[in-house]
């Protein structure tokens, strides 16, 4: 009788063991539709290839003299700090970094930033992440006057604003999604966790001011 | 024509290259993957018979910061925001306070700047408007 059992239990384990293998051999050619029938682009990702040549990247005209003569983005790009998205190339790391050295001043070759050292924290909805504005960071390339008082009060609680009107190029959108970082790095902006996050947290910090 | 009679190598010659002829237009003309961040100005360039402006906005961040244009000379963050026009140039405002001869070059070189496709609308191109899905490209989103 043991023998029988054994017997037994060695096919069931052979049969077991080889089976998902012939399985996979003969859905193997039956998986080719299925692949073209989901290759819509659901997340709506962007193409691979970015930071085209002016020649290539249609709005240059590839007819004109000039385009010719201008800068392949990629030659500038070489040794900069990468990013996912934008330029795809992070533009703070390079200047913290030293790659990249612009000038502060048009008339004065020489001249230094005076930037401002606060950060001003941003309280938001729900279990989202507080966004952090860092002074220092934006007074390196920017002037006080570039966004106070015109995109920004200089006043806590006094500029409301949404990730909505954001996208349509108001307050941080007037650069954030135009020429600086995208608004799709949340986490560039959004970078402070809450403590107690859920539900008593949101209420607690009000209507996301 | 004699190519088309003649056949042999001239004909297929004449296919790869018709056949190269689609596959770029198919890859390049039909969606604009310009620079984040390029700025086309065209308030004036289609009516003058003239292509529009590409401003590099990469190109010039490596050398200047945001300030020196935005502050010093006055640009403002809006693409189509500001009336610029040759004569300003020249007269040394907007592009015209470097692109002099000294800093950068001179106004003469007017195919450098003016490299657009003619009909490109005014804007900042790759913007978060013209990113969202089933927006019309680089007509929309136009700020």
């Amino acid at each position: 009788m043991t023998k029988i059992f054994a017997l037994a239990a060695l096919i069931a384990v052979v049969l077991t063991g080889t089976s998902p293998e012939v399985r996979a051999q003969a859905s193997a050619p039956a998986a080719q539709p299925v692949a073209g029938a989901n290759s819509f682009n659901r997340l709506f990702r962007p193409p691979p290839r970015g930071n085209l040549p002016p020649a290539e990247d249609g709005i240059h005209d590839p007819s004109s003299p000039g385009t010719r003569e201008l800068q392949a983005p990629l030659e500038a790009f070489g040794p900069l700090q990468k990013s996912g998205t934008g330029n795809r190339v992070d533009w703070a790391a390079s200047l913290q970094t030293g790659k990249i050295a612009p000038r502060w001043d048009i008339a004065k070759p020489d001249a230094k930033p005076e930037a401002l050292d606060l950060n001003i924290v941003r309280e938001v909805k729900g279990s989202t992440p507080d966004v952090v504005f860092s002074h220092a960071r934006h007074g390196q390339i920017l002037d006080c006057a570039n966004c106070h008082p015109t995109i920004f009060e200089a006043k806590k609680g006094a500029n409301p604003m949404s990730m909505a009107s954001l996208a349509l190029g108001q307050s941080c959108g007037v650069c954030h999604g135009r020429v600086a970082f995208p608004n799709a790095e949340c986490r560039a902006c959004h970078s402070k966790p809450k403590a107690g996050a859920g539900p008593a947290a949101a209420a607690k910090t009000g209507a996301g001011k | 024509m004699s190519m088309w009679k003649n056949g042999g190598i001239g004909s297929w010659v004449a296919l790869a290259a018709f056949a190269a002829t689609l596959a770029l237009g198919a890859g390049g003309a039909g969606e604009a993957r310009a620079e984040f961040g390029d700025i086309v100005m065209n308030q004036y360039s289609d009516a003058a018979g003239i292509r529009p402006v590409v401003f590099p906005h990469w190109f010039h961040r490596v050398r200047f910061s945001c300030k020196a244009c935005h502050s010093d000379l006055g640009i403002k963050f809006k693409a189509g925001g500001n009336d610029i026009t040759m004569v300003k140039i020249m007269d040394g405002l907007y592009c015209g306070a470097c692109h002099n001869g000294k800093m950068a070059w001179t106004v003469e070189n007017c195919d450098l700047c003016h490299t657009g496709k003619q009909g490109t609308p005014t804007q900042a191109h790759e913007n978060t408007i013209q990113r969202l899905p089933g927006s019309a490209g680089t007509g929309a989103g136009k700020r």
